[in-house]
């Protein structure tokens, strides 16, 4: 099985847009949504949940205020300020500040704190129009990002195996760290949207620089590339040097709003010049992928 | 007063709106860039840089002489920085979240500890010395965003006027980087998706518990959905930013949005006073 992951560096660049149309023009091919902090590519594939499965990472402290005589130790060792204090003297973790480290757990001389499993969120497996589909909703205030798309990755390619399928399309998160780090090591392609704008070429060689170093091939699109045809240019020249091949260029348009309004993919919505464009994008990144 | 820009995804405007507010108002203002994966607000302030200071967090160094190789370490470290089979253990200091447990369970004494760098704060100022401009930068292959935003924050004053563009998204860094402000702005796009996203956003500055407004940004270009959501959940839209073609063209060269809209000005300029008008009605 080979897999794609769409990512873009910068968020807002169309990388869920463009995930929808492979999605729609890929053959035998399952889907997963990695942008788990801002997870919108169900709203293109409205895909019907078959189950759902709690993620679980790492602990969380949690004092028990009977217990706890408020000397303070555990404040004085937490090195995330995590730890409040009540009104009553006694000691208080903030849920939101807990890393989940153990020290508090350790120092504590009244053995006053539990250390449950932290439930970080949920992750589903679906049916959409286009094929199956794995994806997530991480808690708010999570840390571990970076293990639920881990766990988004593993299970779509454990779902591909048993199903037959060939190809895994990955909608990846924005950013260049720990989420980003988990959904590009080991796959077969990264296919970069970028736009024409200087943060746009700026993030684009950040990505480029964490391809080269996971070794993953890259291929850069560039969107709304009419806004600013020089910069277009210029990120083109800079990908190349940055080791990744400038694959399409899509003119900005606003067909792509409207099928999101519609909750379609902008190849269902429309036809003509621009669909054509991605179908020869696709095709480039299918032929990539031999 | 701290005015914390955010959004619950990227690309929406956020730091174009941070940036307009800076660059609006007439007093000395702080701009604070905790979006360290992707520091851009200097793109478009364009600051002088006087100083740039690495981040550097505490990595657990083993004494092999000491060590027993007991392997209590590594069992106690909840983020598998630390691996002992049966030997001292070998450290992984891109896991380690610094938090000192290692060496407090170290029945040797074995554990000491070197500045590891995770990323780079740099310090500026922009317009003419009015705005003063800190930016967090996360080094590629860098995971752990929270302790260089602590480092930004750390430049914060408690007074005057405070703008913090802060990353994408409802995880960990966001809430790290709105924590101590006063107020926060949250941007999005009249979409499907930008509508999903602030909706994820909402609930947490909520939980948070405060005090918020909605910007809109290229209103003219969606559908009516976040409006009628903000109608809905009686929230205040602080401004509604039209879309222009030459606003993003603008933009694409490292122009502002007050550069591309000049009228919005006198809009950005009044919003800190708006805020404080909020805040103090409440
Ligand atoms: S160390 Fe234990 S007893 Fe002391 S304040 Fe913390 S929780 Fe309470
Ligand atoms: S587990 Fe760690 S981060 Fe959480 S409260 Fe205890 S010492 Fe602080
Ligand atoms: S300091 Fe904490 S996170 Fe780092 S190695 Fe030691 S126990 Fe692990
Ligand atoms: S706890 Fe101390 S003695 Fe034991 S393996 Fe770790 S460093 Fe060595």
């Amino acid at each position: 099985m080979k897999e794609i992951v769409v990512i873009s560096g910068k968020g807002g660049t169309g990388k869920t847009s463009i995930t929808g149309c492979f999605a729609a023009l890929a053959e035998n091919a399952i889907l997963a949504d990695c942008d788990v902090d801002a997870a919108d590519l169900h709203m293109l594939l409205a895909p019907e949940i078959i189950s759902r499965t709690d993620f679980i990472s790492g602990h969380e402290a949690v004092i028990r205020e009977d217990d706890c005589t408020g000397c303070g130790i555990c404040r004085k060792n937490c090195k995330f300020d995590a730890i409040d204090l009540t009104s009553e003297g006694k000691c208080r973790v903030n849920p939101f500040s807990c890393e989940g480290c153990m020290v508090c757990v350790e120092v504590c001389p009244e053995k006053a704190i539990d250390f449950p499993p932290n439930l970080c969120g949920e992750w589903y497996f679906s049916h959409t129009r286009f094929g199956p589909m794995v994806h997530a909703r991480l808690g708010i205030a999570q840390e571990n990002s970076g293990k639920l798309v881990s766990t988004v990755r593993r299970e779509a390619a454990a779902k591909a195996e048993e199903l037959k399928k060939d190809l895994l399309i990955v909608d990846g998160p924005p950013g260049i760290g720990c989420p980003v780090i988990a959904s590009i090591t080991g796959a077969s392609l990264l296919v970069v949207v970028t736009e024409p704008t200087i943060s746009g070429k700026h993030d684009m060689k950040r990505v480029l620089q964490l391809a080269k170093h996971f070794s993953v091939p890259a291929l850069v699109i560039v969107n709304k590339w009419d806004i600013n045809p020089e910069m277009t240019a210029e990120i083109e020249k800079e990908s190349l040097l940055g080791g990744a091949h400038p694959i399409g260029r899509i003119p900005y348009d606003r067909a792509f709003t409207v099928a999101q309004i519609n909750g379609r993919t902008l190849v269902e919505e429309t036809t003509g010049a621009v669909v054509e464009n991605i179908i020869t994008i696709w095709e480039k990144v299918c032929r990539k992928l031999k | 007063m701290r005015i914390a820009v955010a959004s619950g995804k990227g690309g929406t405007g956020k730091t174009t709106v941070a940036v307009a507010i800076a660059m609006a108002a007439t007093e000395p203002v702080m701009y604070a860039d905790c979006d360290v994966e992707e520091p851009n607000g200097s793109i478009f302030l364009k600051p002088e840089v006087y100083e740039i200071k690495k981040v550097l967090v505490d990595v657990p160094v083993i004494d092999e002489e000491k060590c027993t190789s007991c392997g209590k370490c590594a069992r106690f470290c909840q983020f598998n920085a630390l691996v002992s089979l049966g030997t001292p253990p070998l450290v992984f200091p891109e896991l380690c979240h610094s938090c000192g447990g290692c060496a407090i369970v170290c029945p040797a004494d074995a554990i000491s500890w070197k500045g590891n760098s995770i990323g780079e704060i740099s310090l500026g100022k922009a317009d003419g010395g009015r705005v003063s401009v800190v930016q967090g930068k996360l080094d590629v292959g860098g995971v752990l965003a929270p302790p260089v935003i602590r480092q930004v924050k750390s430049h914060i004053p408690h007074d005057g006027l405070s703008v913090i563009d802060c990353p994408p998204g409802t995880s960990c860094p966001v809430i790290e980087s709105i924590g101590e402000a006063d107020y926060v702005l949250l941007v999005t796009e009249p979409t499907p998706f930008g509508l999903h996203d602030l909706k994820l956003a909402v609930e947490t500055v909520r939980e948070l518990g405060m005090p918020f407004a909605v910007v809109i940004n290229r209103f003219d270009e969606g559908d009516l959905g976040v409006e009628d959501y903000c109608g809905e959940e009686n929230i205040l839209i602080m401004v509604k930013i039209p879309h222009r073609r030459a606003m993003a063209e603008t933009y694409s060269r490292g122009g502002t949005l007050l550069d591309g809209i000049p009228e919005m000005r006198e809009i950005f300029k009044d919003i800190p006073r708006i805020i404080e008008r909020g805040i103090e009605e409440k």
